[in-house]
């Protein structure tokens, strides 16, 4: 691109939002060039923060004009480099879109804009409607609730409710070529309630920003106990795990449950703990619930001596505080997550425990089931030091060998980023990779979606 | 390269940019930080601060007015270090201040700062005006110049220079009159506190300006100071023991509170108002005073304290700090910290939005007239709330 060129994209840009918004300075184009795990940095052309759809539309006509790519951004959390302009072009910094826009309290349901955040929507309805929660991903706080719905993220109301891509009642959409689309019961001029029975279009869930811009959306809400809490318990035996999950889950008696291990402290080195979520509205029926978990259920394992109940607290930390990228003082870390079937738990643990061990990385596995069983995410976590570049590259190796173990293992990678696009793309069914091809060529004919995401379909 | 002779060197990168440090402990919102949130772009975050300064000191960017301006910017409010969850948080602000400091070494600030400073060091205060009018402002009152009194009333170059601050600084004077403390001001002699200086990262200009006002002090035998500023209190009770410069140091809050206890202020007529009250930085997440204010207020009559929904800990900065009261990199935008903070206050209902810091005074009052909150809410000083409730004013 030529100098008029780029002045020419940056005055249109700034006529669109304003001056204070828009930057292609070396500071603006640094900071964004970069994704917060192991992923090399490439900067944009430029930077741009709008506020309204509207805005949003003709940055994506300009660039549909200009044939320059545009990358969208919310939290910038994936640590996947979802959001790295790989080719350059305009970055669209979503997070000014932070309007709260309805609360239904009668159909339980929040139609948010797109950078509106995991804890302001906590923190808002904890305030404005008590009664209600949704189920939040241990993620930064500052991690959107779009952008966590557009990765198939996951909260901790996952075990009852699932995916929070499947909790969605409605978007509206940017197209790639500028229109604005909305879909669910909202696109009949209704309230945003439902996302059914209107045909399937699943063009943009899993998508890494490469088919469109999600403006608004409406995700459910469900009804928030009065008492919340965890207990904990552990085993030894990695075996064990899918059983007990199995079992927990068949009490439907818990909104989370997580199983864990981690090499620091070094304690707790080979043990599986879990996490086990726990609402009641009264005493008596956290009682119950507890005595049916821990007692009916987990008992055996207690008495027999192969597990222990470690307790049970009350109150979740929301939103959640995590330490994780500071474990090697050096301010990094980055994960595989893969969509995994439950039973393949121990073999997850033993060879990832093998990877860290290879990189000398101390160990952190987590599951957290999906569904009522039906699948569990599990994450691979490797720390590293931002300032020693190879310790950076172990993280990196680390990371590609498990996208290949996930593979290897049978299942699919969470927010894969390009590596492990590329090795999901090449095991694709050939025809559904032609139809994602065709999908991705009607939608965005000049190839300016976040281009390096989803390529050589 | 810079970063190798960098005091933070060793921790610097430990910044995730997780983002904690945007919000309030409440998480209302990602506006806690005032520079992110005037301009809302990831540089002027504080992670982002952090980032740039590594890359610069790295010689991965080059040296700007521009990443100048983001660094000085931060108003060090210390929102961040309270929310940091990492262990490396207490030193977040510091490795800012170290930043500027590797530019002011190398003559590499924004002109606004520049000025500021030479301003200081030339004329005792940061606006450029003369010594010999420091005194002005108490003209015409029966306020003392210090010789042998129990305290040094310092009032600081806002009260002193700046016409609204100035109302302020007399109408304390009446009140520790009217309390019958023996007290004095320095007048033309009372030199800049130096906060701001050393907030800018010129170490070597805030020494001189301690050590001058140290020997001062000392050679009057001063040893308790009541500052109208939670700057100025925070600078002579944490930064000047450093030189050896230690005395009682009070803010005035904490000093009519006492008044109030001990019976010397009689408050019965009150003051029938709904009042919220703002945090001044530098007296709550800087030096933990955030009840002194409070229970003040709630001992006037008729008054009834209304909290803002950040307050004390997660209370937003007025946008003022390390010098931007004067510097100015955060105005001119409803974006602007102080637009944004006054809106909180007019949120609550109350009709009086009490403060306890002359440049959160002057911010506040600007910005309620930027966002023609004129008839809805007024900014007062707490002392002149006081001096009402005495019926002095």
């Amino acid at each position: 691109m030529g100098d008029d060129e780029m002045k020419t994209i940056y005055q249109a840009l700034v006529d669109i939002v304003d001056s204070e918004h828009v930057s292609n300075r070396p500071e603006e184009l640094y900071i964004y060039s970069f994704d917060l795990g192991t992923a090399e940095p490439h900067p944009p052309n430029y930077v741009v923060a709008p506020r309204t759809t509207q805005q949003i539309q003709e940055i994506v006509r300009l660039a549909n004009r200009e044939k320059v790519p545009v990358v969208p951004l919310g939290g910038g959390l994936s640590l996947a480099g979802l959001a790295i302009p790989l080719k350059g072009g305009i970055l669209i910094d979503l997070k000014r879109m932070d309007s709260i826009l309805e609360v239904n309290e009668k159909s339980r349901y929040a139609v948010l804009e797109c950078g509106v955040s995991q804890a302001q929507l906590t923190s808002y309805l904890s305030r404005h409607h008590p009664d209600l929660t949704h189920s939040e991903p241990g993620a930064p706080p500052t991690a959107t609730i779009a952008g966590n719905v557009l990765i198939h993220g996951q909260g901790d109301l996952a075990q009852p409710y699932g995916f929070n891509s499947d909790q969605v009642n409605g978007l509206e959409i940017v197209l790639p070529t500028g229109e604005v689309c909305r879909f669910g019961s909202c696109a009949l001029g209704v309230s945003w309630f439902t996302n059914h029975p209107l045909p399937d279009i699943g063009l943009f869930f899993g998508w890494c920003g490469t088919t469109g811009i999600v403006t608004k959306l409406s995700i459910r809400l469900y009804p928030a106990r009065k008492i919340r809490g965890f207990g904990q318990f552990v085993v030894d035996d990695e075996n064990l795990v899918p059983e007990i999950i199995g079992k927990i889950t068949r009490t439907q008696m818990a909104e989370d449950i997580i199983a864990y291990s981690r090499a620091i402290p070094p304690f707790g080195m080979g043990l599986q703990h879990f996490t086990v979520n726990i609402g009641a509205d009264s005493e008596k029926e956290l009682e119950f619930k507890q005595e049916l978990i821990w007692d009916d259920t987990l008992g055996e394992y207690i008495t027999s001596g192969v597990g222990g109940y470690l307790g049970f607290t009350r109150g979740l930390e929301r939103p959640q505080i995590s330490k994780t990228s500071d474990y090697k003082k050096g301010g990094g870390f980055e994960y595989v997550g893969s969509i995994m079937p439950i039973e393949k738990y121990p073999e997850c643990y033993r060879r990832g425990r093998e990877i860290s061990e290879r990189h000398h990385i101390p160990y952190t596995v987590t599951g957290r089931c999906v569904g009522v069983g039906h699948s569990m995410m599990f994450a691979w976590t490797y720390a590293f030091n931002r300032a020693d570049p190879r310790s950076i590259q172990h993280s990196r190796d680390a990371l590609h060998e498990t996208d290949d173990l996930v593979m290897e293992l049978g299942g699919v990678i969470w927010k894969p980023g390009t590596y492990g696009q590329r090795i999901v793309r090449d095991r694709l069914d050939p025809n559904t990779r032609a139809l994602m091809r065709r999908i991705k060529d009607a939608l965005d004919p000049a190839g300016i979606m976040n281009p390096g995401n989803w390529e050589g379909l | 390269m810079l970063i190798d002779t960098y005091t933070f060197r060793d921790t610097i990168h430990r910044c995730f940019r997780c983002g904690y440090c945007k919000f309030p402990a409440t998480w209302t919102d990602v506006n806690n930080c005032p520079p992110y949130a005037r301009f809302r772009m990831e540089s002027y975050s504080c992670g982002g601060r952090l980032w740039l300064t590594r890359a610069w000191l790295s010689e991965k960017l080059d040296w700007s007015e521009h990443i100048a301006e983001i660094l000085y910017s931060c108003t060090m409010c210390r929102n961040c270090e309270i929310k940091c969850p990492l262990s490396f948080n207490i030193n977040i602000v510091n490795m800012v201040v170290a930043a500027r400091g590797e530019m002011i070494e190398r003559g590499k600030v924004p002109p606004a700062v520049k000025r500021f400073l030479e301003n200081i060091h030339v004329h005792g205060n940061p606006y450029g005006n003369a010594r010999s009018k420091r005194g002005a402002w108490a003209e015409g009152t029966a306020i003392e110049q210090y010789k042998d009194q129990e305290y040094l009333f310092y009032v600081g170059c806002t009260g002193s220079y700046d016409t609204r601050a100035s109302i302020s600084s007399r109408t304390l004077g009446l009140l520790f009159g009217e309390a019958g403390i023996s007290f004095g001001v320095l007048g033309n002699d009372e030199n800049c506190d130096g906060n701001e200086v050393d907030k800018l990262g010129e170490a070597g200009l805030f020494e001189m300006l301690a050590e001058d006002n140290i020997e001062r002090f000392n050679s009057l035998g001063i040893e308790k100071i009541v500052t109208l500023s939670p700057h100025a209190y925070n600078a002579m009770r944490d930064l000047y023991p450093r030189y050896g410069g230690k005395y009682m140091v009070l803010h005035y809050t904490q000093m009519l509170l006492k008044l109030i206890e001990e019976g010397k202020l009689d408050v019965s007529k009150g003051f029938d108002a709904q009042v919220t009250f703002h945090d001044p930085c530098f007296l709550g997440r800087w030096n933990g005073e955030y009840e002194a204010p409070r229970r003040l207020l709630r001992k006037v009559p008729h008054l009834r304290l209304t909290e803002m929904e950040k307050n004390r800990d997660s209370a937003l900065c007025c946008g003022g700090g390390a010098g931007n009261f004067e510097i100015d990199l955060l105005g001119g935008s409803d974006s602007s910290p102080a637009r944004r903070r006054v809106r909180e206050a007019a949120e609550t209902g109350a009709g009086v939005l009490a403060v306890a810091c002359p440049k959160c005074l002057i911010m506040l009052e600007d910005a309620v007239k930027a966002e023609e909150l004129e008839g809805t809410i007024a900014v007062k000083n707490i002392s002149e709330i006081v001096a009402a409730a005495c019926g002095l004013l």
